[in-house]
């Protein structure tokens, strides 16, 4: 094996690769949401159009998607390979263990979270973006995505599920955020408390603001 | 005598390495609550003789917190209850009249069980012969004060140092992930003259090591250095990163 990839598979270079790529996915999270949140100025989906347009045909914005999914992957994959390593290092579980007295339930669910995620990811783009850009592939049109949002949120089971992957993101997302930089070897004691405050603001505001897409649509709040 | 206890306790007993293990449970009266829980196991184990049973097998040395060899699961977390406490300085006084106290082994894949409570810890020791030291000619010792060490890398290489390599932060990572010794071990000498020459060398073989013993990797839930006897931080660990990677990107070692 080469030093390079001899790096990115040892232990360390795993969770190096699981830190870069998630940091990359929350700088998605804040284009991802800001963009959706156009949907609040309540005209008809005009604003949010404007945008969605531009996201969907800019030719730098297309070419970054390929970085986007590829971001997604490594980061699905190296999860379930460090998961299989994690797992693989106790073969005997204790008869009685007592974690919660020396950490929190949700930093050790990462994998049970990102898994949850997952799923949501699988139902959430089977929902907009894999039709949106088959569509796109098939006739060279865009799919009217505001007025799909309006008719799939009118399913209050659809609703639940994703108020449901937004919890999963608010608490992968608050390990998960301070969690990068301390694999980066980013600690630091002038910079541990900012990173923190940072790191709890954003797993409570991204989630909320995307919580809050499904909800005002199945109440009417936005038409 | 006036409150001492009458305990329950659940010790898992295994005969060797190759067989299956199981829970026995035994009685035990009039505990002393004076006693350290090394002290409450050789009444148990005396008992155990006169019975003509076989005395539970337990890792000890030192028996005042310094040595590393005391390693018990007790109630569901490493070293028992109390923190910054190695199982040898935990007193009885910290459990009740009545109590059932489970005591279990480390598991991990890379501390298998020898027998009865003790674990095969050979694993640190390989991690140490790969890499956790420093060359040092022989020759005249060098005059005290022709090595400047600034006070504040004075400190935190000794409090890495304070780690006694008892295996606590393997027992509670839910990863059985060593990180935060091999990092304790790492930056103990990253952080001091004596240890620049093998810098990058020195964390990229130790952490190859550490790999190969099968240990899982670091989630960065903090319990290991919440369970840690000595306390040791988990900004060692950010360290050891930035060393593996630092070393790993910058060594001319291909």
């Amino acid at each position: 094996m080469s030093w390079f990839s001899q790096t990115l598979t040892s232990s360390i270079g795993k969770k190096l690769l699981m830190a870069l790529t998630g940091l990359f996915l929350i700088t998605f999270l804040v284009i991802h949401a800001g963009i959706n949140a156009m949907i609040f100025y309540n005209d008809g989906g005009e604003t949010f159009t404007h945008w969605g347009h531009f996201m969907g045909t800019n030719p730098i914005i297309r070419t970054l998607e390929i970085g986007l999914v590829a971001g997604f992957l490594i980061h699905i994959i190296d999860g379930f390979l460090l998961w299989k390593t994690n797992n693989d290092a106790r073969p005997v579980n204790y008869a009685v263990n007592n974690p919660s007295a020396n950490s929190t339930w949700y930093s050790r669910s990462m994998g049970l979270l990102g898994t949850l995620l997952l799923i949501f990811l699988v139902i959430h783009t089977a929902h907009f973006w894999i039709p949106n850009r088959s569509n796109q592939f098939a006739t060279g049109e865009e799919l009217n995505l505001y007025q799909m949002m309006l008719d799939i949120f009118k399913n209050i089971w659809v609703v639940l599920i994703y108020v449901a992957g937004c919890f999963s993101l608010y608490w992968h997302l608050l390990h998960g955020f301070k969690s990068a930089f301390q694999t980066l070897g980013w600690n630091h004691v002038k910079y541990n408390r900012f990173v923190s405050f940072i790191g709890t603001a954003y797993a409570i505001v991204i989630p909320l603001l995307f919580a809050l897409m499904p909800i005002s649509i199945y109440f009417g709040w936005v038409q | 005598m006036e409150g001492n206890m009458n305990l329950s306790l659940k010790v898992w007993r295994q005969s060797n390495k190759d067989t299956a293990g199981g829970f026995e449970n035994y009685n035990l009266d009039s505990v002393s609550p004076d006693m350290s829980f090394l002290e409450m196991f050789d009444v148990l184990n005396e008992k155990l003789v006169v019975e003509g049973k076989e005395p539970i097998a337990f890792d000890h040395d030192c028996r005042e917190g310094i040595c590393g060899s005391c390693a018990m699961y007790i109630n569901g977390r490493p070293h028992g209850p109390l923190k910054g406490v190695t199982t040898c300085q935990l007193h009885m006084r910290s459990f009740n009249d009545g109590d059932t106290i489970v005591v279990e082994p480390w598991r991990a894949k890379a501390f298998p069980v020898l027998k009865d409570l003790v674990v095969d810890r050979d694993a640190f020791d390989r991690i140490m012969s790969s890499g956790g030291f420093i060359s040092v000619n022989t020759g005249n010792a060098q005059d005290a004060n022709s090595l400047p060490v600034p006070k504040e890398a004075a400190d935190d290489a000794f409090s890495a140092a304070a780690c006694i390599a008892c295996g606590a932060c393997v027992a509670a990572c839910k990863n059985a992930s060593a990180m935060l010794f091999v990092s304790a071990k790492i930056s103990q000498l990253a952080l001091l003259p004596q240890g620049q020459a093998e810098r990058s060398i020195r964390a990229e073989k130790m952490v190859a090591q550490m790999d190969a013993e099968g240990f899982g990797a670091c989630t960065n839930t903090g319990a290991c250095s919440a369970e840690c006897p000595k306390e040791i931080s988990m900004s060692n660990i950010a360290r050891m990163n930035r060393e593996y990677i630092g070393a790993k990107f910058s060594s001319t070692a291909v």
